[in-house]
């Protein structure tokens, strides 16, 4: 799903919803998972003026859960280390994106290159 | 252009989310609110976010903001109705929302608001009985 405006983010997280009910996530999860959602959302309309995002039903063993992948082709991340600092922000906001996304859900890959964009992937397990 | 409806009551401004809210109707709110401070007189702001499914860090930022500007102003924001699983949400991801009060429901969030007015107004009138007696 393409992002490129504001009004985006709200149908992405609906989106993203719909996905967390069908595997049959609790609701406080869902809410982790579609906070998590939205907070990178945001920073990839900020940063990087939008990309696209990748919503996926995944399974192990067991367990099921959803990862969300985004892709922006932004300015890239210099210190990657430095950004998951709580309180941290090149941007005017608290500086929580990051750091407390992560603490959101239970996998967080992200992945930049200066100059040619940023990957984030996340994956929060249906019990976990 | 969307808007939030934000009701009169009293000295108080009701106002109630129902939507999910995009940043461009939630920085109209702030907007509206502290205009309606200002020409209302009003001296407390109550938030039903109640509908509200997710609060992430921008909407938390919104809700402080609307919260420090009211206070500048002279008025209270109490925000009522959480779901719990928003506020778990919240406390992970580290956001405190500074600036405003919290009530259960919109009941006890009068209550609330009620409560902060009437003590503001017994201070004032001990302080006037205090300036008459000298």
């Amino acid at each position: 799903m393409k992002i490129e405006k504001e009004q985006d983010v709200v149908p992405f997280r609906n989106r993203v919803k719909e996905y967390a009910v069908t595997i049959g996530m609790s609701a406080v999860n869902q809410t982790k998972l579609i906070t998590a959602a939205s907070e990178l959302v945001r920073n990839m309309l900020k940063y990087a003026n939008g990309g696209n995002t990748l919503i996926e039903v995944i399974s192990e063993g067991r367990n099921s859960g959803i990862r969300l992948t985004f892709i922006d082709k932004g300015p890239g991340i210099k210190d990657i280390a430095l950004a998951m600092k709580d309180g941290f922000s090149t941007g005017n906001s608290l500086g929580i994106g990051l750091p407390g996304t992560k603490r959101l859900v239970n996998e967080f890959d992200i992945k930049s290159k200066v100059g040619e964009g940023t990957t984030v992937s996340i994956i929060k397990w249906k019990n976990g | 252009m969307d808007r939030i409806p934000i009701l009169r009551m009293g000295k108080f401004l009701l106002v109630t989310i129902q939507v999910d809210l995009y940043d461009r109707l939630a920085t109209n709110l702030e907007a509206d609110l502290v205009q309606m401070v200002n020409k209302t007189g009003a001296r407390g702001v109550l938030i039903d976010i109640s509908a509200l499914s997710i609060v992430d860090s921008f909407m938390g930022r919104i809700l402080g903001n609307i919260g420090s500007m009211a206070r500048i102003m002279d008025a209270e924001t109490v925000v009522v109705g959480m779901q719990p699983a928003v506020a778990i949400t919240l406390v992970e991801l580290g956001l405190e929302l500074k600036g405003v009060h919290t009530a259960l429901n919109v009941e006890k969030g009068m209550e609330l608001l009620h409560t902060k007015l009437n003590s503001d107004e017994e201070v004032e009138e001990t302080e006037a009985d205090a300036d008459n007696t000298e």
